[in-house]
């Protein structure tokens, strides 16, 4: 028992830090732009995508195509951002609620219609196998993901509070308009965010394709307990996210294993009305 | 004006005539099939458009309160033998009841925070209902086979009376709304979609209006829902409780014209067709083609048309004059 109970706190733990890397870029658009990015998922799912393709025709470990699928995420962001979103911005409530359902419907189903619906997985990873600690069963490419999403989350939430671009950034998400007057580009920021914010899920995308099914609507369960864990964490609170991703991880993990693992996500669901219901600005939001 | 609302009300007689009339004479039941439909998907719009489009609760949640509704009604056929014009009654108290159940703690929740409690409550429902052994988990319910006529909501030679009865239903619920949007309380939805706290130092009691708005959207969303049921004769969770089912409600209200009476109904006469028809001609199952074309339609009426056509014809109209 206290066996099995340690290995389900394992598993909770090397989930969560995954979902903090995912909400990190969720957070960071919904905090600056008061946007949901309801494709948040799909960016996810098409980071794990390229980096099956890159596997699959040239061979390259999904390790080394963080890179590439960080930089790919980012101009995709960068342009949805420009040609979708910014335009809806000054609209009404619902379209800039509704906009991102569309792009979400239309990446998810384009991968569809080119790929097929099919799961696919990545046939040799560099990573694999597990270390056994004293019974206890620790995925090697799980465990090299949560690391490289402690360090991605430490370089962002450095980026923001150290350099001067990351300080417009957390200005902007303060006071709009404040920002404009010390004269912050805000547009520009929009666009960065928008696109920082793809790149990191770009990131989660490549490290959960060496150990997690890729498949075209992947990003659906994923985007959902993003929100979710943005949610518990406060709305454009980084470190918020991180801590939040991780509890979201371990409830998840342990009421499945304490009540019935057909509920953990309506758990995580559960947990969603529940903050917003008592503390509406999260665990460290103001 | 009083030229205006004449104009109105002979617009209206012609539609519903050439309604009326539109089975008789286009027999394809495939046609009728997407006509039914069209009616059903614009009264499930006609009231989310109660409380998203007046009362400014954009909800993404409302296919649980359909679903909720076939349920009821068909687990109380087929365990109690209940009729299920009665069934259907219940259905939509139980879902009114949820939902006053579920809206009184989101009473402060406003936009996105609104939206994605509708997602997770719409998600909780249909998790619950996919393991919930006493009504079938994920195989669904079968109904029973009855008589047939009026009397049993159950019609096998002909699309038509179904037909009817969706179309008197989706009369029913703009009549509740345009009630709504003509009284006291339309304006008070309407005050407290523009801010909780003016709506408040007027005096209207927010938290009391915004879970009538929620409990009649709800009632009326379960109506269609039993009538759903009665029509396909089999309901499982994937059917009747998906995510895609309530943002298409919401496509529709906006598309039309979000808090317009109206509105939902011209939006799902376009969308329905679209969608079903662009389904039966490129959508071989698993290309989501059609899906495509939809998420790119989305897209671009949030650009372009976020007002929906009713706000682009009224427009016009101001020009004009």
């Amino acid at each position: 028992m206290p066996e099995q109970l340690m290995q389900q706190i394992v598993n909770g733990l090397l989930i969560g830090f995954m979902y903090a890397l995912i909400a990190i870029g969720l957070t960071l658009i919904w905090g600056v732009m008061n946007i949901v990015n309801f494709a948040h998922g799909d960016f996810l799912m098409v980071g794990m995508f390229t980096s099956f393709w890159l596997y699959t025709l040239y061979g390259l470990d999904p390790l080394f195509s963080i890179p590439i699928c960080t930089l790919l995420l980012f101009v995709m962001g960068l342009l949805i951002y420009r040609f979708i979103v910014s335009k809806v911005m000054a609209g009404p409530m619902l379209a800039q609620l509704v906009v991102t359902f569309g792009v979400s419907i239309f990446i998810s189903n384009l991968a569809v219609y080119w790929w097929s619906p099919d799961f696919r997985l990545i046939a040799k990873p560099l990573l694999s196998g597990t270390w056994d600690i004293s019974g206890v069963q620790l995925s090697i490419p799980k465990t090299v993901a949560s690391i490289g999403s402690i360090v991605t989350s430490l370089f962002v939430f450095l980026f923001l509070k150290k350099t001067k671009t990351g300080k417009a950034i957390l200005a902007t998400e303060m006071d709009r308009e404040a920002a404009l007057l010390m004269g912050i580009n805000t547009e520009r920021i929009n666009s960065l965010s928008f696109g920082m914010g793809a790149a990191l899920v770009g990131i989660a995308g490549a490290f959960l394709s060496t150990y997690y099914y890729i498949y075209p609507q992947v990003g659906g369960v994923f985007g959902t307990i993003a929100f979710c864990v943005v949610a518990l964490g406060g709305f454009g609170s980084i470190s918020g996210a991180f801590i939040a991703g991780i509890l979201v991880g371990l409830v998840q993990t342990l009421g499945g294993f304490f009540f019935d693992p057909s509920y953990k996500y309506a758990i995580v669901f559960m947990i969603y009305l529940i903050t917003v219901w008592i503390r509406p600005q999260g665990l460290l939001g103001w | 004006m009083q030229n205006v609302m004449t104009k109105q009300f002979s617009y209206i007689g012609i539609a519903l005539i050439l309604a009326i009339i539109f089975p008789l004479v286009v027999t394809n039941t495939a046609v009728q099939h997407v006509a039914i439909l069209f009616f059903m998907f614009a009264m499930m719009a006609v009231a989310w458009n109660i409380m998203g489009g007046y009362a400014g609760m954009f909800s993404f949640g409302q296919v649980a309160f359909f679903g909720i509704g076939a349920y009821t009604s068909s687990f109380l056929l087929i365990s109690y033998q209940v009729n299920p014009w009665i069934g259907m009654i219940a259905g939509g108290l139980v879902a009114a009841f949820v939902a006053a159940a579920i809206g009184y703690p989101c009473s402060d929740l406003r936009g996105h925070y609104f939206a994605i409690a509708s997602i997770a409550f719409g998600e909780i429902v249909r998790i619950h209902f996919n393991n919930w052994k006493l009504v079938g988990a994920a195989e669904g319910l079968s109904l029973p086979m009855l008589d047939g006529g009026f009397k049993d909501f159950m019609f096998h030679s002909s699309k038509l009376p179904y037909y009817y009865i969706m179309l008197a239903f989706l009369i029913i619920a703009l009549i509740v709304c345009y009630l709504i949007s003509t009284s006291k309380m339309g304006y008070y939805f309407r005050a407290i979609k523009e801010s909780h706290d003016v709506a408040k130092v007027l005096g209207i009691n927010v938290v009391w209006y915004r879970l009538i708005a929620i409990m009649v959207s709800a009632f009326l969303t379960a109506m269609a829902g039993t009538f759903y049921a009665q029509y396909v004769l089999y309901i499982d969770p994937e059917s009747v409780m998906l995510l895609p089912i309530s943002i298409q409600l919401v496509l529709i209200s906006m598309l039309g014209g979000a808090g317009s009476v109206m509105g939902p109904v011209i939006g799902a006469l376009v969308l329905i067709p679209l969608s079903e028809f662009t389904r039966i001609w490129l959508g071989h199952r698993g290309t989501g083609i059609d899906m495509l074309i939809y998420g790119f339609l989305i897209t671009l009426i949030s650009m372009y048309q976020p007002k929906g056509v009713w706000g682009f014809f009224t427009n016009m109209g101001k020009r004009a004059k």
